[in-house]
This record gives C-alpha cells, structure tokens and sequence, in this order.
C-alpha cells in the first residue's frame, strides 16, 4: 500500500468535484482510492522515458467551421428543462453579495 | 520608509471581433435578448460537441505576429475546470500546454521618454463565460448565456512593467495593434478588452519578485491607474508591518476604490487542466503564417510616416490621428472622397477633439461618415458657406451625420458672394457707425473687425469675410 | 416462424414485400415487451404511442418507396445515454431522470432517416460506469439466458432487449467493452467501430477520447447493416473522420483463406475461465479449417490497459460531468443554502456511489501535483500499448481473443470488488485504447447455460477485416440462439 489518501486530500477532492461526502462514504472513498491508486501505480513499472504522451489516436489535425452564423433564437429549447427560469434567463443562488 | 519597486505583469482578455462563437454558429452580436444567441453547444447541453472557429485562430495568430511572437506550430486546447454557473460545461476550453504564440514583445515609452520592451509571454484561445445578472431583491442570480462561447484571446505579459503609466501605455499600444487588425474594438468599458493586473512589490534593488496578487475588474484607464496605486500601497504597508503578502485573487471596487479576495474557501484554484479531448490539434504551416503576414494592414508607424511624406500634414497632427484606428480610418476615408488631407486633419485635429472632449467621448465613439466631411470641405472650398457656417454645420454633422449640401440648402445658409450687394449693406455700416471709421483712420485695426461684425451681422452671418474686407478697406482708403 | 425471429435485414426483406407490415413488427415487439419487460427490466422508457404513430408514417414512407433502404420499418432500441429529440434520455442516471433533449444524436437521427422505428431507451450503468448494468438508478437489468445473472454492461439493457426481442436490433456505446461485453453475455452480436467513425454528436460523453457508438443485433449482416447506416461523417464532431470505406456490407463474405489471425497468449492467462478459452479456441480452429492462418503471439502490456484505461476515463469523466449541476437541466436538490451547497448537494444526491467514485477519482489524477504521475504517465502508456498493436496489425489482419474472463455472473457479485470488476474488461478495453474496431459474437454455452463470446480485432478503420472473418466463422457456426442451450 504505497497510497494514503488522508482525510484532507478526500476532503480537497470533494471541494474539486462538488460532491459532499457523509462520513461512511468517506471511508469507503478513502479505501477505494488507496486500492484503485496503488493499482494504477503498476504503470510505473513501464519506463516511458522519451515517450510521447498521447491524447489522440490519430493525426487529425486542423479541424475547423467557417465564421458563419448558422443558429437562430432558440431559447425555448434551451431553458425548457431548467429547474428554474425566470425572464428568459437560468436562475442560480445567489453568486455574489 | 523603505524606498520599493513595483512590478507588474497583465493579462489581457480580447473579445475577438468574429461574427459567431468559437465553438459554435451562434452569433456574437451585442445586446439581444437573454438567452437568445444559444445553442445545445454554448449551454452546455448533454451530448453537444465544440468545433473550432478558424477566424479565430487567424486572429490569433495575427495579434501573435504584429506583437513578435512565434506561432506555435502544433497547437492545442485544454479543459480548465472550475464550477461557476456562468461556464455552463463548468469547465473552460482554453489553451494551457501549448498556445499558440509564445514569445512576444510591444515596445512603449518608459517614464523618461526611451523605448522599452514589454515582453509577451503567450497569447492563448479561450471561450468567454455567460452574464450573471444580480437581483437586488430576490436570493437569487440569473444567467445569461449569450457571451458564453464568445472567443477572447488572453495575452500574458511577462513582469515587466513598473508603474501605472508604463501599463497604461502598454494597454493603449496593444489596442492599438489590435484594433488596426480589426481582430476587435478592444473597448474597456464595454469589456471588449479586459486586464487583469498581477502586480507585486520589492526593495529597490533587490533581485527577487515579491508575492504578486491578481487584481481583476478594471473597466477602464482610470480604474486600473488607481487600483495599481492602492494595491502598491496595501503590500507595502503589509511589508511594513512584517506581514506577508497573500498571493490571491482580488476584486477591485471602483466606486468604494479598495478591493477584496475573490475566493472562499469551496474554490480550491486547481483547474485541472487536461487536453481538450473533444477538439483536435492545428498544425500551422509556413503557408499559412506567410498568408496571414501578408494580409497584415499598415501599422501605426508606417501609417504616420506615410500620412507626412504624402498628405504632408504636421508629424504632431499624423501622431494623433493615427493613435486611433478609428480616426485614421476616418481620415484616410475623408481624404478618397476627394477632401483637401490638411483640411480633413485640420478638422479631426480641430473641432473633432474639441466636440470629444465636451462630450467626454473617446475617438472610437465617432459616428459621422466621412462622405458628410468630405461634403463640407467641399462646401467651403467652393466658397459656398462661411467658416462660422461651415463651423456650425459640422457640429449637426458630428452629433446627427447629416448631409451638410442638403442642410445648407434648407437652411438658406449659403455664403452671400453678391459684391454689389454687400458694397450697399457696407456702405450703410459706415455711415452708421462714424466713430468706429474714425477710430480706424486714426490708426486703430480693431476697428476694421467691429465693422466686419456689424456687416456680417448686417448678412445674417452669410457674407464671405474676404470680400467684406476688401470693399471695407476700398471704401475707408 | 414468429415474426420476432427474423433479423433486422430479414424483418426489413419482408415489409419491402409487404409481407408484414411495419405496425405488425412494432405490435410485436410491444407484446413481446409486455410479457417480459417485467422480470428483464432493458429499458428506462418505452415509447408506446409513438412507436406505434412512426410505425404509421414509416409505412406511408416505404409505401411510396421514400425508405428503401435495408433497415427501413424496422423497431429499434437507443441506450439512454443517446440524446433522442422530445423523448426522455437519463443515462440510467436521477440527475438526468427529467431530461428531455431538443435534439437528436447524429447516430439516432442516422436511422431514422433510414425508416428505423424507436420503440424506446434502453437501461444502462449510470453515465456508462459498470459492467454488469446494476448501477442504473432505474434498477438492474436482467439476463434473458437466466435472470439469475446480469446481462453485462454497460448497454446492458441494449443487449438484452436484443437477446429477449424485445426490439430487432439496438444501439450501444463502447468506452472499454460496453458494446462487446454484454453482446458477449447476452449471446448477440455487438460491434465498437473504429474510434471516430459514428459521429458522437448526441452522445452524452462518459470517457470522449474512448467513447464510441455502435450496433448490437442479431447477426454479422444486421451488424454490417446497421453500421454502414450510422458511420457518417460529422462536421458536428470534430474528431469524426471522412471515410470512403463505409460500405461495410461488402464484406460479408464466406471466405478467410490466407487471413492472418493472431491469437494473444495475452488473453488466456491467469483468471481465464475453462469453458470459455476452449470455446474461443474451437472458434479458431474453424477459421483455421477454412483456410484462415492462425499463430499465437505475445501482445505485451495487456494488463497495463487497466490501469491506464481506468486513469483516462476517470479524468476525462470527472470533467465531462461537471455539466450536471443543477442549474440547467436535470435533477436540483430541494433545499439548499447557497450556490456550493446546492452544487454539492445536487451532485451528490443525483450520482450514484460507482459514478463518484470515478468522478473523484477522475478529479484527483488531474489534481495539482498529480497529473503528471497519473494522468500523463497513462497516456504515455496508451501510447505504448497503441505501439504494441501497430507492430500486431503489421503481422495479422485479425486479433481473435475472448470478450471476458468468464460469462455472465450472477447479480450481486460484481459491484463488492470495484478492482475485481475492472479486471473483467481486460480483454475489451485496448481496443479502446488504441482505437481499435472489435466485434464480438457468439462462440459456445458454458455448461451452466449462458453464452460465450468470440472478440475479433482489426487495426483502425479495417473493420472490414474483422466483418469478414466474423461472417465466415457465423456461416460455419450456424443459427445461435437460446434455443440452442
């Protein structure tokens, strides 16, 4: 078990991922990381010095749209699944004071 | 006290002047709606995808080239991921890895008038974030997502300035180079063009930065004059006190002028960037670059050398006109449709600034077509109108743009060129008014000018000066 | 014979000659929905009314030859993470549970311009994260081989409404196996193109650089079928590519002399079970026997795709879901106080726990000081993994290997172990990895009676490879089905 994930660190993952976690999911969170961690460290037994790190499979390159407007109003369909509206617009709690 | 050098480093946000989104064809034009310039796209909708916007790399790219930068020739976008509800995926498509120019530079003035070189540590892409509108009296925000997905590109400044004006000067040449572009309008306080200052504070001499903190919210010149100001001294009294300078975010108050820290405690500032894995690189090729060199317009230096060799107008005069694009836009306009290049400067120079000024408006803010200038320069070259005409004529064009040939037409206001005519008016002057003849026989030139106004006055203001004079000066011997 | 039995090429055959009508086959399979839906539990909406109102127009269309198409008439199935315009799409997920898009994905809108008939959405694991399709908030589905037993995942439901006929055919998505996988335990045939070849527009992303869409079916021809309608480039997707190849039906051909199949002694390790590795190698020397050349070789790495694969779709998920927060669309919890509590308290009351473990993994490999360690160390090693396959595919036309270890477990057994449960995708989840297309279909019944499945591999965009050996091995394997058990 090289990992520990400490109370802080799960507490810090929380606060990135917006997720609030009761104190048995805690635990479970921390064990679940340390496992799955520890097994992802097997990479490290592959040295990849010089190695290109690669996010896309293939050499796509180079794609793009023309500067065409090509959308009209469609605010209905865009706020029609919104928990809550008003005036056309998203309502949120309040972001500032 | 301590003797302490300011250093400071910007990062400058520019709403690109394309006509849709970065990601998607939904338009970027001010003002509609809420709401009403989205798509599944831009809001962040289950299963939408991005696709890149080319004019916006070729913006980039331009901005890159005119301030010395490489091009990056393998490109990328990355996620920078923070909730917010104005970023309606919570995550910014943005460059961090690898954007597309580097290591650049703008040259300004320093304080003592020689040149210094602020240099650019990038220019990245990214998509602008929805409105957040505040309700004063509910508990709640509303969110406007119609700038959301409207390019900017950031440019990032190594910390090389050391005061305000060096800022300032920085700011204004950017705008400049980027206006002259046309790659944006670049208007602070319509948030066109947005700087956030990073700034912190040292003893003079030493060789190390202090603790920098970001300062956003600045809406224009001034703002951003007083908040360096107030933010110079708050870490100087903190090192003072032997306290220490926090690196954070703050958020300037132009009205209270102070700030305050942005972030609680539920923003821990890790974006997690990653490569954007929904867009795919830009290769950017000799070819390319040269075509967009190529199609570069005419800088400010070039425009102003030209503007003295060929329109021979006063390098002071050149310098003012083509400190804004808009009046040396408007300048050049003026003079295709035929006007006189000195006149049209003496114009811009003249009553423009003066009109501005009482105003309280900004070049950008013209809105007087050059076609209409052009007329009236025509008009007085003709001898047509006066010039305390010609002068209120050109306030109606600066205010409403209108045709000043139909508007001196209307107004009966065409110059009284009637020789004979004058001669009676004139003649009548003079015996009405012997003690000023009297006064100018006996030496006095002042008295010329009272007869000039009274027959002037005489013409309901419409009679040529220049004839008034001489059959004045015939008339007196 | 039942009008449920035939193919989805078969069932489109027979409306062309208007032996069956279009309402017929939909009548059908909403019977067939009515008597079994109950105990399987493949589908979070079925589309009643309006199955039956396209049925109507659908008719009209190929009446007056406007759908002519091989598929057209015939009632199909979408996993529920696809965005189908005006119908409910959740991604088995409560933070979705009132979802209802205003567009279409491509690979939806695709079919039904092909004269497709939806009958409704099928479950899932919640956002595509499970194996077994036990994760959805709308309760597991069940395997129609033995209800006992999960049908795999994550189309789960997708695969067992194929395998119970509760539709004729359906749509999945593959991130690490989710197509192959539960095909494999549901004794059908699931194919994942090559990455890039159905646009992912309309799909709600779980992993984007490993996600893609396509067929589960019948047989090797509906899977061609299907496919060649649904890869269409995409200027809406920027990682779709413009493909001349797509005619994939050409490559239903009964003949394999001279193809070169590999077989990597990778897959038949440690963990491996019996009945299967048999199965799969009887399925080999079929080949063989019809002029195949089979050889055995050392892949390499396979047991570090796990682990990269793992770090990779995490990351990439934690972001892809960030979307969901409750401001617009989607579940929003009822009481909060404040813009981070009801972020918190949204999220966490709409994912489910395997959804967030994955988020809050995803969220810490690419946490400050860690992406380097974690994230960029797995995408070095899928880039020596895509190697590994390049020097393959420079020496075979074909990967021939299991689906799984195992066939389907039991409800249950799964979800205990998360690591357990990922090693389960060990034999699918390079081909994400690298891209790879890979089509799996029946090979055998263990002797508990569930279905084996037989993975074939090709290098990118030879999907046709793999449809011809696929096709050669149904011909000589003959009709498969639960009768068969």
């Amino acid at each position: 078990m090289a990992n520990v994930i400490s109370d802080e660190t799960i507490e810090y993952v929380g606060i990135l991922a917006k997720l609030e976690l009761n104190d048995a999911e805690k635990e479970k969170a921390k064990q679940d990381m340390t496992s799955m961690l520890d097994y992802i460290d097997q990479l490290n037994e592959l040295d990849t010095t010089d190695v290109e790190p690669m996010s896309h499979v293939f050499p796509v390159n180079n794609v793009f749209r023309e500067d065409i407007v090509t959308n009209t109003d469609d605010r209905e369909n865009i706020l029609k699944n919104a928990p809550e509206q008003k005036n056309g617009m998203f309502n949120v709690p309040k972001t500032f004071s | 006290m301590k003797s302490y050098e300011t250093v400071i480093g910007l990062e400058v946000h520019v709403e690109l002047a394309t006509k849709t989104k970065i990601f998607c064809g939904c338009s970027t034009a001010f003002g509609a709606e809420p709401n009403t310039h989205t798509c599944p796209v831009c809001t962040g909708m289950p299963g939408s995808l991005p696709v890149l916007n080319k004019q916006v790399v070729e913006y980039a790219m331009a901005v890159g080239l005119a301030a010395n930068c490489e091009i990056t020739r393998y490109s990328k976008f990355d996620r920078k991921n923070y909730f917010y509800p104005d970023n309606p995926q919570n995550y910014q498509i943005s460059q961090l890895y690898l954007p597309i120019c580097r290591n650049g530079f703008v040259e300004i003035m320093d304080q003592d008038g020689n040149p210094k070189k602020v240099r650019i540590h990038e220019i990245h892409m990214e998509e602008d974030a929805g409105k957040l509108i505040h309700d004063e009296w509910d508990d709640c925000s509303y969110v406007d997502y119609n700038r959301s997905g409207v390019p900017l590109i950031e440019i990032v400044s190594e910390p090389d300035m050391r005061s305000a004006d060096e800022v300032i000067r920085y700011l204004e040449k950017l705008r400049l180079i980027i206006q002259y572009l046309g790659a944006s309008d670049c208007k602070l306080n319509e948030g066109s063009m947005r700087a956030d200052v990073n700034l912190s504070v040292r003893e003079s001499g030493t060789g190390t930065f202090g603790t920098r903190t970001e300062m956003k919210n600045l809406n224009s010149f001034k703002a951003i004059a007083r908040a360096i100001e107030n933010e110079r001294e708050r870490q100087i009294e903190l090192l003072e006190e032997g306290k220490k300078v926090i690196q954070e975010t703050r958020r300037w108050d132009d009205n209270k002028e102070y700030s305050y820290p942005m972030r609680s405690k539920e923003d821990a500032m890790d974006y997690r960037y990653f490569p954007e894995p929904d867009l795919v690189p830009m290769i950017i090729s000799d070819e390319w670059i040269e075509k967009i060199r190529k199609n570069q317009p005419e800088f400010r230096d070039e425009k102003k050398k030209r503007y003295i060799s060929d329109f021979e107008i006063p390098e002071y005069d050149a310098d003012i006109i083509t400190g804004t694009k808009h009046l040396a836009d408007l300048f050049e306009a003026t003079v295709k449709f035929g006007a006189n290049p000195k006149k049209v400067s003496n114009y811009l120079m003249g009553e423009t600034m003066r009109l501005l000024k009482s105003n309280d408006m900004e070049p950008e803010d013209i809105t007087f077509s050059p076609e209409n200038l052009a007329r009236l320069i025509g008009l007085t070259d003709d001898n047509l109108i006066n010039s305390s005409v010609a002068k209120e004529v050109f306030e109606k064009i600066f205010t409403d743009d209108i045709n000043p040939v139909e508007y001196v037409e209307k107004n009966g206001l065409k110059q009284n060129n009637d020789e004979e005519g004058l001669r009676k008016m004139i003649q009548e002057v003079i015996e009405n008014n012997p003690q000023s003849v009297s006064d100018y026989k006996n030496g006095k030139d002042k008295a010329l000018g009272f007869l000039v106004g009274q027959t002037m006055k005489a013409a309901k203001g419409k009679a040529n000066p220049g004839i008034i004079n001489k059959i004045l000066k015939e008339l007196l011997g | 014979m039942d009008i449920l039995d035939y193919t989805a090429v078969e069932l489109a055959g027979r409306i062309k000659k208007k032996e069956v009508s279009v309402k017929d086959a939909v009548m059908a399979v909403l019977d067939r929905i009515d008597k079994t839906e109950n105990e399987l539990n493949c589908y979070v909406t079925i589309d009643r009314d309006g199955a039956l109102m396209s049925a109507e127009e659908v008719q009209k269309k190929i009446d007056r030859g406007e759908f002519a198409g091989p598929l057209a008439g015939v009632p199909v199935a979408i996993k529920d993470n696809m965005c189908t315009d005006g119908m409910l799409t959740t991604c088995s997920s409560k933070i979705l549970s009132n979802f209802v898009p205003a567009f279409s994905s491509q690979a939806v809108v695709n079919l039904k311009e092909a004269g497709a008939v939806i009958i409704g959405k099928t479950n899932m694991d919640e956002f595509a994260m499970g194996s077994t399709t036990e994760t959805s908030y709308y309760g597991a589905t069940k395997n129609p081989w033995n209800t006992d037993h999960v049908p795999g995942g994550s189309s789960g439901g997708s695969a067992a409404a194929v395998a119970a006929n509760e539709c004729y055919y359906a749509l999945g998505s593959d991130t690490g196996g989710s197509i192959r996988q539960p095909a494999a335990y549901c004794g059908v045939v699931g194919m994942k193109p090559t990455y890039s070849t159905v646009s992912r527009y309309g799909l709600i992303a779980y992993g984007s650089s490993l996600d893609q869409i396509g067929p589960i079916c019948k047989d090797v021809t509906d899977c061609a079928t299907i496919l060649e309608v649904i890869s269409t480039y995409d200027p809406k997707d920027a990682t779709s590519v413009k493909r001349q190849d797509t005619d994939f039906t050409s490559a239903l051909i009964d003949d394999v002399k001279g193809m070169k199949i590999g077989v990597p002694k990778d897959y038949f390790g440690d963990g491996m079970d019996e009945e299967v590795k048999d199965a799969v190698l009887r399925a080999a020397e079929v080949l063989k026997s019809k002029g195949a050349v089979i050889e055995e070789f050392e892949l390499s790495l396979v047991k570090y795709a796990i682990p990269a694969y793992y770090t990779i779709a995490s990351a990439e998920a934690s972001s892809n879901l960030e979307r969901f927060d409750g401001i617009k669309y989607g579940y929003r919890t009822n009481e909060y106080e404040g813009l981070h509590q009801m972020y918190k308290k949204t999220r966490s009351e709409g994912f489910g726990p395997e959804v967030k473990r994955r988020i809050m993994l995803g969220s810490f490999v690419l946490s400050s000081g860690y992406y380097d360690a974690y994230y960029l160390k797995a995408l070095k090693v899928k880039a020596l993994i895509k190697k590994a396959f390049d020097e393959a595919f420079s020496k075979y036309d074909v990967i021939l290997g299991p689906v799984a270890p195992g066939v389907a477990p039991k409800l249950g057994e799964s979800l205990c172990d998360p690591i357990k449960m990922y090693l389960g995708d060990i034999d699918t989840i390079s081909a994400n990895l690298a891209g790879l297309p890979g089509i799996s279909l029946p090979c055998g019944i263990s002797k508990n009676g569930l279905p084996i499945g037989l993975q074939l591999m090709g290098d990118c965009f030879k999907e046709k490879n793999i449809i011809r050996a696929a096709y050669a091995y149904e011909q000589a394997r003959g009709k498969f089905g639960r009768e068969d058990r």
